[in-house]
């Protein structure tokens, strides 16, 4: 084997190592994010111009069943609801909850996660809440 | 080894990208409504003509216990019953056939496996909601059912949300049956 290839082939071995070593899990992998906390919450998060909790909560579920979820959980107190869907092999939870925010607006916050994966992608929760304004007739605002 | 410098060089790459496969990324657009989901609203939906949420909700639990359903839990203020129920899942033609291959596969002396891979076992999830129509004369019932089918090795062979229109057909006829005794204390 000449010098050239031996060498290829030990970077090779090792970029495959650190590659493998990103995959391993450990119970801090659990708490990791790849966006900051703020920016995480811009994206999962809009504001509507409304205090009608219940409706708003009755909105979001037929929204999710409209998106071929079934509704595991919901809590008209807390304001969440949780459900789950299929997608492949795979299964999608999100939990959405919804609270006040000052005297005239609902914050509602999607928040999902595709098999073990936290759905962090800013396009997916658009689309959601695309579909939720025009349930709701009522313009969803970017939270800042 | 070294005769084949060409192939020496192509295995680490290949090798790589399997490495990198491993860390799979999440699909995009799964939360746009489908192309079909106002006529799956049509199958999942139906309306009664009463302001009584609370005789709805009695009745949902009840035709869902009739079907078998345990509750798994509600929320009566907003109008959601989700329940779950184990079923058996074999189908005889998908049996029968798997057997067959399994034999002639047995005979010409291989171990296809094909009946482990046979389905077995099913659960079936269903989530009502009831709620008030947008003119507050009706009520609005709307139920979704997902199953999870099992095989014969106690692996999962599908997970799926049932779209099929006699299922939910039937789950109609049980309620509107339920409302009317409901209504008449039986």
């Amino acid at each position: 084997m000449s010098r050239r290839i031996r060498r290829y082939w030990i970077l090779t071995v090792i970029l495959s190592v650190l590659i493998l070593a990103g995959c391993v899990t450990t119970a801090r992998k659990a708490f990791e994010t790849d966006e900051s906390q703020v920016e995480l919450r811009s994206i999962q998060t809009r504001a509507f111009d409304t205090t009608d909790k219940k409706k708003m909560m009755q909105t979001v579920i037929s929204t999710m069943q409209d998106l071929d979820f079934v509704i595991d959980k919901a809590d008209l107190t807390l304001g969440s609801v949780t459900g789950s869907k299929f997608l492949g092999y795979n299964s999608v939870t999100m939990t959405v909850t919804v609270r006040p925010r000052g005297e005239k607006q609902l914050l509602v916050r999607a928040n999902a996660q595709y098999g073990v994966q936290n759905v962090e992608d800013a396009a997916t929760y658009q689309d959601f809440f695309n579909a939720l304004e025009k349930a709701i007739f009522l313009t969803a605002q970017q939270v800042d | 080894m070294g005769k084949n410098p060409k192939l020496l060089k192509i295995l680490p790459v290949a090798f790589l990208c399997l490495c990198l496969n491993g860390c799979v990324s999440t699909p995009k657009g799964f939360l746009k409504p489908g192309e079909g989901y106002l006529q799956k609203r049509q199958l999942q939906m139906k309306q009664y003509d009463t302001t009584n949420e609370e005789q709805i909700m009695a009745a949902v639990a009840g035709v869902l216990q009739d079907l078998g359903f345990t509750l798994d839990e509600s929320e009566t203020e907003l109008g959601l019953v989700s329940a779950s129920k184990k079923a058996d899942a074999t189908n005889k033609v998908q049996v029968t056939g798997a057997i067959l291959f399994d034999v002639l596969g047995a005979l010409g002396g291989n171990y296809s496996g094909n009946t482990a891979q046979c389905d077995k076992s099913q659960t079936v999830k269903a989530s009502v909601i009831a709620k008030p129509s947008l003119e507050g004369k009706k009520i609005v019932v709307r139920v979704t059912f997902q199953r999870i089918v099992w095989n014969m090795s106690n692996q999962i062979n599908r997970i799926e949300t049932i779209d099929d229109p006699v299922v939910y057909q039937k789950f109609y006829d049980g309620l509107s049956k339920a409302i009317f005794l409901e209504a008449e204390k039986i």
